[in-house]
Parts: structure tokens; sequence; C-alpha cells
């Protein structure tokens, strides 16, 4: 259901400021959401001065310097620091990004980090992904096939590889799945725009032969109908990929065999 | 220590207006207006059935500035949801859907829209002078 404005209990308020140093020389204020689980406090936005030349070029690098050196409460997930993780994914500056593929040089301004958009938060900048990974999980996301394996693999066309291109690549950031209102408004019944991605990654692939029974179970007004080309997903997503395409592709399969 | 119930993460409250979303929300806006547009109009033709003097009020209901701008809007409204419906059919074809393409046929379908009811706004007010 549409619900625009915040739950009580999720209402962001001010929090705290922390001041650099007085040695320091390039000063960025770095605005981050809060939510504290063990206490009875509203979410807020705490701002932390960060002095850019001690300080590494990507969002991430702030961010680690922030719970190094200032505040070791601050919580978010990372671990790649080179954009093929997918677990620094948070909305910084307004959209959807992976902290450490942005570069704190893009942004104007103050730098407003917050969790991706819409979804439960477990502390701080950490959402919960329950609900994709369960979206993920019910699209079967393997090679089904009933034809016996063969004694080696299974062989592909220079051409039926490339339709792999562009899907392959996503890291499941949720970068796309949080940036399109109409998950935000149906997430609980539609599957989103990086589900879409990955089920159109098996329906695109020469070895797969579940191709009928996938678009089976896509063909649902919510599951996949809810897309209505809005193109936030394509707009945000920090691989490049497109999932707004993806979907149109699914979209036709359906139409192309009616 | 018992787990609360956790918070929403904020969106439309953070979320940076796009292009994308923009043009989508308008498309939303002007079909909702469109379907309301039809209430409108059906009141300005059947007043005539109910007798001159219901025609006669209705003419000045939709004559008076409110009245004119209520229909210059939907004129607005019919053609950007008229243009920006074409646009979604060549996405439906799976077209024009890099970003560079979004962009630019969003672009050319609000110009589209905005000359479309400039000149079917000028040629009503001609047609009204003779």
């Amino acid at each position: 259901m549409v619900e625009f404005n915040l739950p009580a209990n999720s209402k962001i308020t001010q929090g705290k400021t922390f001041k650099a140093g007085p040695d320091a020389t390039n000063i960025r204020k770095f605005k981050i959401y809060r939510w504290d689980p063990d206490t009875d406090d509203l979410p807020r936005v705490d701002t932390y001065e960060v002095d850019l030349d001690r300080c590494g070029p990507m969002v991430l690098d702030a961010l680690i310097k922030i719970k190094n050196e200032m505040d070791s409460t601050l919580t978010f997930r990372r671990s790649c620091r080179e954009g093929v993780c997918g677990s620094c994914a948070f909305n910084i500056d307004g959209t959807n990004t992976l902290a450490c593929t942005k570069a704190i040089s893009d942004i104007s301004g103050d730098v407003k980090i917050y969790p991706l958009p819409h979804l439960p938060v477990v502390k701080d900048l950490v959402p919960d992904l329950t609900l994709p990974y369960a979206q993920y999980k019910s699209i079967e996301p393997w090679l089904q096939a009933d034809t016996p394996a063969p004694t080696r693999e299974r062989l592909q066309s220079v051409e039926e590889r490339e339709k792999l291109d562009g899907l392959w690549e996503c890291i499941l950031c949720f970068c796309c799945q949080t940036s399109c209102p109409s998950y935000w408004w149906n997430g609980d019944r539609y599957l989103g725009p990086a589900i879409l991605l990955q089920s159109y990654r098996w329906i695109a692939d020469s070895r797969d032969e579940a191709t009928g029974k996938r678009l089976d179970s896509l063909n649902d007004p919510f599951r996949l109908y809810r897309c209505h080309t809005i193109m936030n997903c394509t707009n945000t997503c920090p691989k490049h990929l497109n999932p707004g395409l993806a979907i149109a592709e699914i979209k036709k399969s359906i139409a192309a065999r009616q | 220590m018992a787990r609360r119930e956790r918070p929403l993460s904020p969106h439309l409250q953070v979320y940076r207006p796009q292009i994308t979303s923009m043009l989508s929300i308008v498309h939303r806006m002007t079909g909702v207006a469109l379907t309301a547009g039809i209430l409108v109009l059906t009141y300005w033709l059947s007043s005539a059935t109910y007798g001159a003097e219901a025609f006669a009020t209705a003419q000045v209901v939709m004559g008076s500035w409110i009245g004119q701008v209520v229909l210059w809007g939907l004129v607005f409204a019919l053609f950007y949801h008229l243009s920006n419906g074409i646009r979604h059919m060549l996405w439906d074809t799976g077209r024009y859907l890099d970003m560079s393409s979004v962009r630019s046929t969003g672009y050319i379908m609000v110009a589209a829209a905005v000359i479309l009811t400039v000149a079917t706004i000028a040629a009503g007010y001609g047609m009204l002078r003779g």
C-alpha cells in the first residue's frame, strides 16, 4: 500500500556533531543516518567533520576514517572496496550507489548518507535485506535442464554467450531495487528490478531449459507488471547495467508466446 | 533487551528527484486529471440536454477564468499523456531504454506536449474570435 510518510517510529531527528581536529585543513561535513536498536531513541542524522586532506578519495574511505578515528559506533557493511561485492550500497547524495566507487569530489556540499531506501533498518546504515533475498530465492537462480548432463561443459556459441553480457555483472547490491518507487509501494508482491534482471539472466541463457516455467511464474500483475518503466533503476545502477531493459525483454518474451 | 521494531529507512524524503521518476509521476497525475476531466466535459456537453438555461450556466462556468484554466490544464494533460504514451509504446518494443535515450525522448516528449498544448489553445481562441 502506498504510504508516502514515514511511520512514527522512523521519523528522523537532529543528531550530534563531531568536530574535526584543530589542525584540519579541508573540512567536509558528512551527514549520516544513525539508529541504535539498543536505545529507545528515534533515528537521527549525525554530522561528522572530515578533513579531506587526510582521507582517501572515496565516500567509503571517509566512512572508514570516521569509524576508525571519530566514532567507532558507526555501523555499515563493506568488504571489497572496489565495486564487486555490493556490500557498501547506500543512498549517497540523494541516489543509491556504492560508497567505494563514489568519489567525494563528485558531491557538492555536505555528503548525506542514508541506508538503502524503504527497508527496515537493522542498525545505522545496515538495512534488513531478508525480503529481496527471499525474492531472489523465489526465482530459482540456477541453471535448470531436463536433458542429461553432458560429460563436459554445456557449450554455448559466442552469440549465445553474448546475450548474458549486461546481466551476469550484477552484484546484487540492491541499489536499483531500492531506487524503484514501485518497489517502495509494492515490495511485498513486486519482485523489483534487481530480481527481475537476475530472472532474465536465466531466461536469456541458452543452456537453461526452464524458460517456459520461469515466464509462467513471472506472468503476474504484481511480480512483473508493477514495473511501470520509471527507469530509476537503470539511472542509479553503479555497474551501469540496465534492469529496465531486462524487464522490457521479459515482457516481450511473455507477449511473443501468446 | 527485547528487540525493538525496526524503523523504515527514508525513501521519498531523501531520494533526489530524477528525470525518470518525475516524468513518470506526471504521467500518472495527467492520467488521473484526464479521468476527472471526462466528468467536466460530460457536464459541459450534457448540460445542453437539460435546456437552454442549464447550458447557459455551463457556458458561464466553463467561460470563467477558472473554467478556462481547467481547460488549459486538461489540454496539457491530454497531450502529455498522449506523447508519453507513445514513448511507453516504443519502450515496450525494447527500444530507447538506454539512459541517454530515456533522457532525450523525455525532453522531446515534454516539448511535444507543450507545443501541441499551446497550438491547440491558440487555435481554440482563434476560432472564438472568428
